[in-house]
């Protein structure tokens, strides 16, 4: 790179600092270690009792306390350890006082079922409890912690104050594809000029017998419960759901030219940021493929590349029937007769769906891969399946340069985005 | 001088206690027998809330199969939409929609309160509470009301209702998610990164488990439900509405190659935090008014405050504003603390009366009456705990 801009004439956004938690570890050299070995991070669940769950396993990050559970607190927690990581790691700013803006990918808050409980019990009430007792309980006093945990904006504004990031911060939900949707927010605001740097942060800890429940009404989850790691897999012709996982990932994005004027090592390129809605569908595609295709092209489009120049695809690849498909669409329409033979592989098949944070997370081993030139396989590829004919990486990591890589990330609501990663 | 990556607002979506639409609003602010809020007291006592108007939604959401698919809160969010649209003149028109871009401020959907009675009185007589908790999740929930409280899916509703598909965004945040969606998508006109936006967002007062989350707070009013700068001598406190806004907000030079009637432009805007230790607030918000200086003329200025009533924060941004010595109205009176829609929907006000050139009449007796043309509107918004933002809205 000998100019600071891109072919449009903006800011070349570049990555300077990451930080990854996962089921498989905490931080980056451990991660990598166990997705380039092959290694699931999905495990029994023993956070809850699993009596008469269809699903009873997870991606389940255990390793962190909190001191008062809930998924705001740990999702929380686990963006302050992987800031912590990319911080040192871009060697930006001073501790408490990030020179930029924090977006941050985040699950949707809701007060848990151990404070209605507390609040059902501070109530008295015996024989019928409904909202009316837990509204009275609440005015007795006592519940001020919880009122400010669910918040929406609670976990974002605590984590400005304290690393100290500039603005007002913005906590994104975009489904299964909010940490892609931060990662774009960031790119576009060193685009504009608007700052030198971002923080962008995706996170997610969220796994409770509701939210579980949840995703098991609708169907989507693997109920394939043993052994825990061969549940999840993506394009396998008997894979039947995702597994829901937590994790948490942060980059540190700068304009090349804040990144070369203090001497920064730059880990990567963020070329370019794709994003079409589908309004097809609550929860399924359009069945043509048509915002998928649109989604990869803006990305390719944005980037100043074609689709010649893809040497690999970190897939969303969430392993459910519906949407191993549909990435397949998207991917050979959008690369032709070469759709079969670049590799295309799903970090999922190891580290489970985590759901808010997977955009992030996914694009942070999509630089790894790009700077290691290793690419993590996709595990439980025992059965093909005919209708797939995708190169996933089957199983074992492979050694191949990669220049251009792209990350897709599609959600419920017809979220679409797809990142377009080049090498330093 | 105009420019064209000015921000205009060229469609307004608007639903609350006052009714839908930006007409029926202007015609409760501006009551001749002098305003009078529209308060529900006996739904939730000792609450009160500003319940939403009676809204035929099938007129923004013909087919019933979507509108069973969502919770009240993205009802009142895709009807207040469909009347941005519709305001701006571009409902329907799947071309330019399929390239419009959506931020939608959000909170969360409602709960199933009969299954959640249900499991509270029975969580604790359970001889397994927990496999209790489980069976009862599992067999009870009804598996679409997922998708009815997800945060994303009021933007998912959007698209799929209104075909807004360009893109689709959504923060989260009570009030300071509402000020950064119309924020960023100010600035991604400005920066040439978007035409056309649609922004706004919802909520529904009229759930008890909000209720529940503002009482653990210690932040709800009770009687007497007075007007936000009056209840300050007696505690302050939230009255919460219902409401939705929507705002199209388009590039001059996509408004004027469509023929589009703007109601104002939005000139400036700022958004910032503090940890809210005494005069932070402050400090951010004269720093913001410094920097929107050069578009601003004290000559026809009014102030549209988006002051929730809680107190210590009401009683500080009041202060402020008496040091700009502009007339003040304060949304909240008129249409409840409404939380993400709180900043587009006084956004709106302000768009309308910059339009009509004239400041509504007092909503309350502290807020004093302005006879001269108004050409602009200052529009704070301090959120209940966090977060400042201000803007200035011109004539477009």
């Amino acid at each position: 790179m000998t100019q600071d801009t891109d072919h449009l004439g903006r800011p070349i956004v570049v990555v300077t600092g990451m930080g990854v938690l996962t089921s498989l570890g905490q931080g980056q050299a451990d991660n990598w270690q166990a997705l380039t070995g092959g290694v699931s991070g999905i495990r029994r669940i023993t956070r809850f009792p699993i009596d008469g769950l269809r699903t009873t396993i997870a991606g389940t990050v255990d390793f962190v306390p909190v001191a008062e559970m809930s998924a705001p607190a740990l999702s929380q927690r686990l963006a302050e350890l992987v800031i912590d990581e990319a911080l040192t790691e871009a060697g930006i700013g001073r501790p408490g006082d990030f020179p930029g803006a924090l977006f941050l990918a985040l699950p949707p808050v809701e007060m848990e079922w151990a404070q209605r409980f507390a609040l059902a019990a501070a109530s008295g009430a015996d024989e019928m409890v409904d909202y009316t007792d837990l509204l009275r309980a609440a005015g007795q006093g006592g519940f001020e912690r919880y009122y400010e945990r669910f918040l929406f904006g609670s976990v974002a504004e605590n984590l400005a104050q304290r690393f100290g990031t500039k603005g007002s911060p913005i906590a994104t939900s975009t489904a299964c594809a909010s940490g892609g949707t931060s990662i774009q927010l960031g790119v576009e605001a060193i685009r504009r000029g608007e700052t030198d740097a971002a923080l962008v942060v995706g996170t997610d800890a969220s796994i409770n017998p509701e939210s579980l429940i949840r995703f098991s009404l609708l169907s989507a989850l693997s109920t394939r419960n043993d052994p825990p790691s061969s549940a999840s897999r993506p394009f396998s012709k008997d894979r039947e759901g995702f597994v829901m996982a937590e994790g948490a990932g942060a980059l540190v994005l700068e304009s090349l030219s804040s990144a070369r004027a203090r001497g920064a090592t730059v880990l990567a390129v963020v070329e370019g940021c794709g994003e079409v809605a589908d309004g097809f569908h609550r929860t399924r595609s359009s069945p043509d493929g048509k915002p998928i295709i649109a989604c990869m092209r803006h990305a390719l489009v944005d980037a100043g590349l074609v689709a010649e120049d893809v040497g690999y695809i970190n897939a969303h690849g969430t392993g459910t029937p519906e949407n191993d498909k549909m990435e397949w669409v998207g991917v050979s329409a959008v690369f032709g007769e070469r759709a079969g033979s670049i590799p295309m592989s799903s970090n999922k098949s190891m580290i489970g769906h985590s759901l808010t944070a997977a955009g992030a997370v996914e694009a942070i081993f999509t630089v790894l891969t790009v700077r290691h030139g290793l690419l993590p396989p996709t595990i439980n590829y025992d059965v093909p399946d005919p209708a797939l004919p995708v190169d996933c990486v089957p199983n074992v990591a492979r050694a191949v340069g990669v220049k251009h890589a792209i990350s897709n990330s599609f959600g419920f609501g017809g979220q679409n985005v797809c990142l377009v990663i080049g090498a330093a | 001088m105009p420019h064209d990556r000015d921000a205009l607002i060229t469609g307004i979506g608007l639903v609350s206690c006052l009714g839908s639409g930006v007409e029926a609003h202007w015609a409760a602010l501006n009551d001749p027998a002098g305003f009078a809020p529209v308060l529900d007291t006996t739904s939730f006592p000792p609450f009160a809330v500003h319940p939403l108007a009676q809204v035929n939604f099938d007129s923004q959401i013909p087919k019933r199969g979507d509108q069973r698919q969502m919770e009240p809160w993205q009802r009142i969010g895709v009807f207040a939409a469909g009347l941005a649209l519709e305001s701006a003149g571009v409902k329907g028109d799947t071309a330019l929609l399929s390239a419009a871009d959506l931020i939608v401020a959000a909170g969360g959907g409602e709960r199933d309160y009969a299954v959640d009675a249900a499991i509270l009185t029975g969580y604790p007589k359970a001889a397994n509470p927990d496999a209790f908790l489980n069976e009862h999740l599992l067999g009870d929930l009804r598996p679409t009301l997922f998708l009815a409280q997800l945060s994303n899916l009021l933007a998912g509703n959007i698209s799929i209702v209104h075909g807004v598909t360009g893109s689709s965004r959504t923060f989260m945040g009570e009030e300071a998610a509402g000020a950064d969606a119309v924020r960023i998508a100010c600035a991604r006109i400005a920066a040439g990164q978007a035409e056309i936006t649609l922004v706004g967002g919802s909520y529904n007062a009229q759930r008890p488990d909000v209720l529940l989350h503002y009482e653990m707070g210690g932040l709800q009013r009770r009687a007497p439900f007075d007007g936000v700068w009056a209840r300050q001598d007696s505690g302050g406190g939230m009255l919460l509405g219902s409401a939705g806004a929507f705002l199209v907000i388009e590039s001059r030079a996509h408004a004027a190659a469509r023929g589009a009637t703007p109601f104002a432009h939005i000139a400036a805007i700022r958004t910032d935090r503090s940890h809210r230790d005494p005069g932070q607030a402050t400090a951010n918000a004269r720093a913001q008014f410094e920097a929107l200086a050069p578009h601003y003329d004290p000559d026809g200025a009014a102030v549209i405050s988006g002051a929730s009533g809680v107190a210590a924060i009401t009683t500080e941004e009041q202060a402020f504003l008496a040091s700009l010595g502009l007339p003040v109205r304060a949304s909240a009176t008129a249409i409840g603390a409404t939380l993400e829609p709180s900043f587009p929907a006084s956004l709106a006000l302000a768009a309308l009366a910059v339009q009509r050139g004239a400041l509504f009449g007092p909503l309350e007796a502290a807020e004093q009456t302005m006879t001269a043309p108004l050409r602009q509107a200052l529009v704070t918004s301090w959120g209940h705990w966090r977060g400042e933002a201000l803007a200035l809205v011109t004539a477009a």
